[in-house]
């Protein structure tokens, strides 16, 4: 169990020794977001922009521009929702190879509430020409995620959570961009999964077994761009597919996956997520269970579906 | 000196004439505050900036940022005129499939380094570059131009205090100041002055000059490069339409550009009778 945003920190300090050109700001939360564990390491290339999103975004295009790879941190709400036209025009547009890690996404920010959860961020990102969109399931697919985008040139959008979460994958386990990774095969239905969700999905997928129910689970570490060929091949081989998300049900994971089959194989579906409402104060655990976030919705989903499927 | 002076104000006109002839022909972009422009930038492009046309890229450039980027016309000209590119491609500004956009774009135009137009962008972006080239302890240097109306941005203002913060004596912000906006007088839509107290209480070095007197733009171009621990800010005091009777001081023709009836005293007024 690690918070995805403390591997973050650790990768970041681990990637500053191997590559002199990456910068990073911070808007004040250094602390949360975890860059401050490069700042102490390489105080020359961490910028503190204060509480300013807006001039981040586009001091960071700045150093993009003369050869920096800036990664740029703050909580979720603030990157993609105060940054958003900056994220468009100053990095997205041109290409610029800035790295925009947002930590604090979706409902587990828990009591400092509906103001802070991020619930749309996702979905802000999506719609960005440019942007690639990218949500680890743990830690360890944060290291690879952030090594990946530091690699890749140009606008990368990566989100993380404040919480620790359970492992999904093993130590050294590859990051690709664009790349879904099928961590349980079955044959009945496929839980398309992101983020937090989809250590959920093994658990379900764990429990859906011994009541005879074959259930895949299809991780998704990059929604944009989206894994068109394991989703197709997860509708056509299971014929019913659920998706699963710490966000809004509408433009995030669920909205990507609903759009491509939808126009290229029409599958029995369902999504989990946050219904078209705004977070509230209360512990993360409660909160997962308020939306509805856990195996336990996964499994009456799962028995729903395969029913519909008869 | 006096040569040098007389020789940027003969180019100056010539951009206005190349402005006046591109916008005709597109009939879509931003007259006024091209024109309101225009000195400053020739004054940057042929007097003070390290570049080389031959090799937009070139690691030894200084940079410049248009944030008005509306003002696109006046940088493009001086561009071609530069020799990023051919003069002929000005003809093609506005239009499908040309690399010159109606708002800066970097994807396309040699010598455009950042994607410019929405406005009150433009300073956090030249700060990141100042930051970036001091960072490697490069001695290059950043200038960014942006619109009186721009100051109503917020972001502006973050950027004013990021630059001041971190001491980036390698950057100049140019004020074209012409006092006019889309809807009207700056002070009447929204009030920013004074601007140079403003930057002042943020703690910028300030000149204020006539941003159509050349000696007067060399001058401060030079007060600025020389001073050092602070970012200087040129507020400069211009007339939107800057040289063509017809325009001038008139905030209808923001974004309007000039018709058939028109061309033929605008060219007059620049002293051009091709």
């Amino acid at each position: 169990m690690i918070a995805t945003r403390d591997a973050y920190g650790e990768v970041l300090a681990e990637l500053g020794g191997e590559n002199d050109k990456i910068v990073v700001l911070d808007a004040d939360l250094s602390g949360s977001t975890k860059t401050g564990v490069f700042a102490k390491k390489f105080p020359n290339r961490f910028f503190n922009m204060g509480i300013a999103e807006a001039n981040m975004v586009g001091t960071a295009a700045g150093l993009a521009s003369v050869g920096k790879i800036p990664f740029l941190s703050t909580f979720a709400i603030f990157a993609a929702g105060r940054g958003w036209e900056q994220i468009r025009q100053a990095l997205a547009y041109p290409k610029a190879n800035v790295k925009v890690v947002a930590t604090h996404g979706g409902v587990t920010v828990g009591e400092d509430g509906g103001s802070h959860q991020s619930v749309e961020d996702v979905a802000i990102m999506r719609a960005i020409p440019n942007m690639t969109v990218i949500v680890p399931a743990d830690g360890e697919e944060t290291k690879g995620a952030i090594r990946a985008a530091a690699a890749y040139k140009g606008p990368v959008y990566v989100r993380l959570g404040r919480n620790k979460v359970p492992s999904v994958f093993p130590a050294g386990h590859k990051f690709e961009i664009g790349k879904g990774v099928v961590v349980v095969p079955g044959t009945d239905l496929t839980f398309i999964t992101t983020g937090l969700m989809t250590a959920q999905a093994v658990i379900a997928a764990e429990k859906l077994k011994a009541e005879g129910i074959s259930a895949r689970v299809l991780h998704i570490g990059t929604i944009k761009p989206l894994d068109k060929e394991l989703v197709e091949e997860a509708a056509r081989e299971t014929g019913a597919v659920i998706t699963a998300e710490e966000h809004s049900v509408i433009g995030g994971l669920g909205g990507a996956v609903a759009e491509f089959l939808g126009e290229n194989c029409p599958t029995l579906m369902k999504r989990v997520g946050v219904y078209d409402r705004f977070g509230t104060s209360g512990k993360s655990d409660e909160l997962l269970k308020y939306f509805g976030l856990n195996a336990e919705t996964l499994i009456e989903e799962a028995r729903e579906i395969v029913s519909r499927k008869k | 000196m006096k040569e040098k002076i007389a020789d940027l104000e003969e180019k100056a006109r010539r951009l206005r004439v190349a402005i006046v002839k591109t916008l005709h022909k597109s009939q879509s972009g931003h007259t006024g505050g091209s024109l309101s422009a225009i000195d400053m930038v020739c004054a940057l492009y042929f007097h003070k900036m390290r570049h080389n046309p031959q090799e937009p890229a070139w690691d030894g450039r200084d940079r410049f940022v248009l944030s008005k980027g509306h003002a696109a016309p006046a940088l493009y000209v001086t561009l071609a005129e530069c020799g990023y590119f051919p003069s002929e491609d000005l003809m093609m500004l506005r239009r499908l499939g040309s690399h010159l956009q109606g708002h800066p774009d970097s994807k396309g135009t040699p010598g455009v380094d950042v994607c410019t137009g929405s406005l009150g962008q433009g300073l956090s972006m030249a700060n990141g570059m100042a930051l970036g080239l001091k960072l490697d302890g490069k001695d290059n240097r950043v200038y960014a131009v942006l619109g009186d109306g721009e100051l109503q941005e917020g972001q502006v203002w973050e950027a004013a205090m990021a630059a001041a913060h971190y001491k980036s004596d390698n950057l100049c912000a140019l004020i074209d100041s012409n006092g006019l906006q889309i809807d009207g007088d700056v002070s009447k839509v929204m009030n920013v002055s004074s601007i140079s107290d403003k930057f002042k209480a943020f703690g910028w070095n300030v000149i204020e000059i006539d941003g159509h007197d050349m000696g007067q733009i060399i001058a401060a171009l030079d007060a600025a490069e020389a001073h050092k621990g602070a970012p200087t800010a040129i507020v400069a005091k211009t007339v939107k339409g800057k040289g063509v009777h017809l325009f001038e001081n008139k905030a209808s023709y923001h974004g309007v550009t000039p018709n058939d009836e028109e061309l033929p005293e605008a060219l007059k007024c620049l002293g051009c009778f091709d």
